[in-house]
């Protein structure tokens, strides 16, 4: 299940959007332009591009508090979703949600969470309806390491085994919570190993390895697909900024400096373009020219967000209930 | 008096408690090196060790658990849920354990403990991470539910809750953890279930909760240039509800805004207008008026979240509203 060529420059434009997103986030942020919460997926953009590469626009995914990554890599357009950020009203949530509660119906995307664990037995559910529906639609749910000390993960792993459910469970092992390292918070070197304890596969992918996880997710939606039942993948990366924005010093409180640097070195994008240059996949030019066609998306999505209205007051009573006669 | 921040208050309360009792244990995510999400636990690892200050992962059903079953075996336990937006994912064990062994037991074993947590919209965080639900927790028989203003029942209030026998719903307020004020240096406690008379007045009585408290003493001076005299009243504890000082104020004033974030409906202001509904009607000379947030989930868009939000304009129109009956 090698990527062709395409799929490469595919894997590399997702990472890019990705990254030069959250770079221009940090500097909104820190502007005041982005308000509330932000925590940012820098350094973990190989686990979104690999995973949503093998999905289809119908496939559902379920994201978390670090969501931006997933909801780009998944398709939503930087206009609606940068608008969101700014809690404009064209935002893909109309400002309503924000960071951690961007959703896109039309995209699968079945919501970012503030509630770490929170989205599982929601990408249950999905995978459960397709099946009950007999779509054929996978539902891959994204989650971090620690939210797997939530008894929701252990919850959905069981039921989407018990029933066999097109489930592609993504560990996204970037060794912290918020401060607290995963040797604090369990005793087991792979989250992967507890797939066991659920007669499901469990593999272990270098998660700043986009190839490596794009092969472990097609093989595991090829198996949910075919009725075979979930595979937990665990993906092991890091996070390069504080927990969210405004964690002093980017989590100098509980994380060395040294540490940060180490991972800085095996970033996933270096990485990857070196491997494109040397497989003669793309050439620099090239590789440039997509650059500035992201960078520009992004100046357009934030002269968007900037321009949009905000809701109005009003708005805010809007919404709570779906109207009578509003039912699909 | 030398003045502290709210957030000091609690620590310190904790650290002279902890000092004093070695069954207190303290239990929480990114509470150890951390010091808390909101600085709370601050230097606690470093004073008490790991043992007693716990680190723990996204287990919240686990560890509040695991507090009432230390509460009832001699320990006493003090968890930080770090929104009270998360106490949704416990609430079998809060609910169901925590507030009813007592009782189901028939008086024997207890359960004293204290899930310190927080309210309040405000800082942009959405629709799960500013939720002001506290008073589904007075809902609940057998659990105690704090609810201090200031930095000194911050410190005389979390004492108590942690040196009671009950479990204690302890719930703080952000906006009011970088407040200042006077704060005593040694221990004390403040009694569950004693309101406080933060301010005296003859025409219009407010009860409020938490930040709101503030407000209602501003707008209480703003009315005083209008000769309009307003006395505030801080129940401190939800549950025990002190309905007598509440009642007495009614007696004298006739007027009655009840200033609390919750959401509107089924919320603690409705309680309280019940209260005076049932026990004190006669002696109303104007309809009750509920200041409470509006029945729509936490909005994320600054201008909404904004309109979301009240304080003391709100009560003064409702203060100036109650006084146009004679
Ligand atoms: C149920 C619940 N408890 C606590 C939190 C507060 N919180 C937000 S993110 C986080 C750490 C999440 O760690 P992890 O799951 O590894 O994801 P990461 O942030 O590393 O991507 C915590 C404790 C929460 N959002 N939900
Ligand atoms: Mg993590």
């Amino acid at each position: 299940m090698d990527p062709t060529k395409d799929q490469l420059i595919g894997l590399y434009k997702t990472m890019q959007t990705i990254r030069l997103f959250e770079e221009r986030i940090v500097d909104l942020y820190a502007r005041g332009e982005v308000p509330g919460l932000a925590h940012l997926y820098i350094g973990e953009e190989a686990v979104a591009a690999g995973v949503c590469a093998v999905l289809t626009d119908e496939d559902y995914i379920t994201s978390t508090h670090r969501g931006h990554g997933h909801v780009i890599a998944k398709g939503t357009g930087l206009d609606p979703m940068m608008a969101e950020l700014f809690g404009k009203k064209t935002g893909c949530c109309k400002g309503k949600g924000g960071s951690m509660h961007i959703a896109d119906m039309d995209k699968g995307i079945l919501g970012a969470n503030g509630i770490a664990g929170g989205g599982l037995p929601i990408a249950i559910g999905a995978a459960w309806s397709a099946k009950w529906r007999k779509t054929n639609q996978v539902a891959a749910c994204f989650f971090g390491d620690d939210a797997s000390s939530n008894g929701t993960f252990h919850e959905s792993m069981n039921l989407a085994s018990l029933h066999k459910l097109p489930v592609v469970f993504v560990c996204e092992n970037n060794g912290y919570g918020i401060s607290v390292c995963q040797a604090k918070c369990t005793l087991i070197n792979d989250v992967a190993s507890r797939a066991v304890a659920y007669d499901m596969p469990g593999v272990v992918v270098d998660g700043n390895n986009v190839v490596e996880v794009y092969e472990a997710a097609a093989k595991a939606v090829k198996r949910a697909r075919a009725g075979e039942g979930p595979t937990l993948i665990e993906c092991k990366t890091y996070r390069w900024r504080g927990h969210h924005e405004g964690d002093p010093n980017q989590g100098a409180r509980y994380r060395t400096k040294e540490e940060i640097n180490t991972w800085k070195e095996k970033c996933p994008i270096k990485q990857f373009k070196k491997k494109l240059l040397k497989d003669r996949i793309a050439t620099k030019k090239q590789l440039e020219t997509i650059d500035k066609e992201i960078s520009q998306a992004i100046s357009d999505a934030v002269a968007f967000a900037q321009e949009s209205e905000f809701p109005a007051v009003e708005e805010m009573y809007e919404d709570i209930y779906v109207e009578l006669g509003e039912a699909q | 008096m030398r003045e502290i921040t709210y957030c000091d208050a609690l620590n310190e309360a904790l650290r002279q408690c902890m000092v004093e009792d070695e069954r207190i244990v303290v239990l929480g995510e990114d509470i150890g090196c951390y010091g808390g999400i909101f600085q709370v636990t601050k230097g606690l690892l470093d004073e008490f060790g790991p043992d007693r200050i716990v680190d723990t992962p996204i287990s919240e059903a686990g560890f509040i658990g695991a507090c009432v079953g230390a509460a009832l075996t001699g320990m006493r336990p003090v968890a930080e849920i770090m929104f009270i937006d998360f106490t949704t994912v416990c609430m079998d064990m809060i609910v169901n354990q925590m507030a009813k062994m007592h009782y189901m037991f028939g008086g024997k074993g207890c359960v004293p403990m204290v899930l310190r947590t927080n309210i309040g919209a405000g800082r942009g965080t959405a629709a799960q991470h500013s939720q002001s639900f506290h008073s589904f927790f007075a809902h609940i028989p057998g659990l105690v539910v704090a609810a201090p203003s200031s930095p000194y029942e911050a410190k005389g209030l979390l004492t108590e809750a942690i040196k009671n026998d009950n479990p204690v719903i302890f719930v703080e307020h952000k906006r009011l953890y970088t407040t200042k004020g006077p704060v005593p240096e040694e221990s004390y406690r403040i009694p569950f279930g004693k309101a406080e008379i933060k301010r005296e007045g003859a025409d219009v009585t407010i009860v409020a909760t938490h930040a709101l408290v503030g407000a209602a003493l501003e707008a209480a001076e703003e009315a005083a240039n209008d000769d309009i005299d307003v006395e505030v009243i801080d129940p401190r504890t939800l549950s025990p509800l002190d309905k007598e000082t509440i009642l007495s104020s009614i007696q004298k004033t006739g007027r009655l805004l009840v200033a609390d974030e919750d959401n509107k409906t089924c919320g603690f202001a409705a309680e309280i207008s019940a209260i005076v509904a049932e026990e004190a009607i006669f002696y109303l000379k104007a309809p009750i008026i509920r200041n409470a947030s509006p029945d729509t989930p936490v909005p994320f868009s600054p201008p909404l979240e904004k309109a979301y939000m009240f304080g003391k304009e709100v009560l003064m129109d409702s203060v100036r509203r109650l006084m146009a009956y004679a």
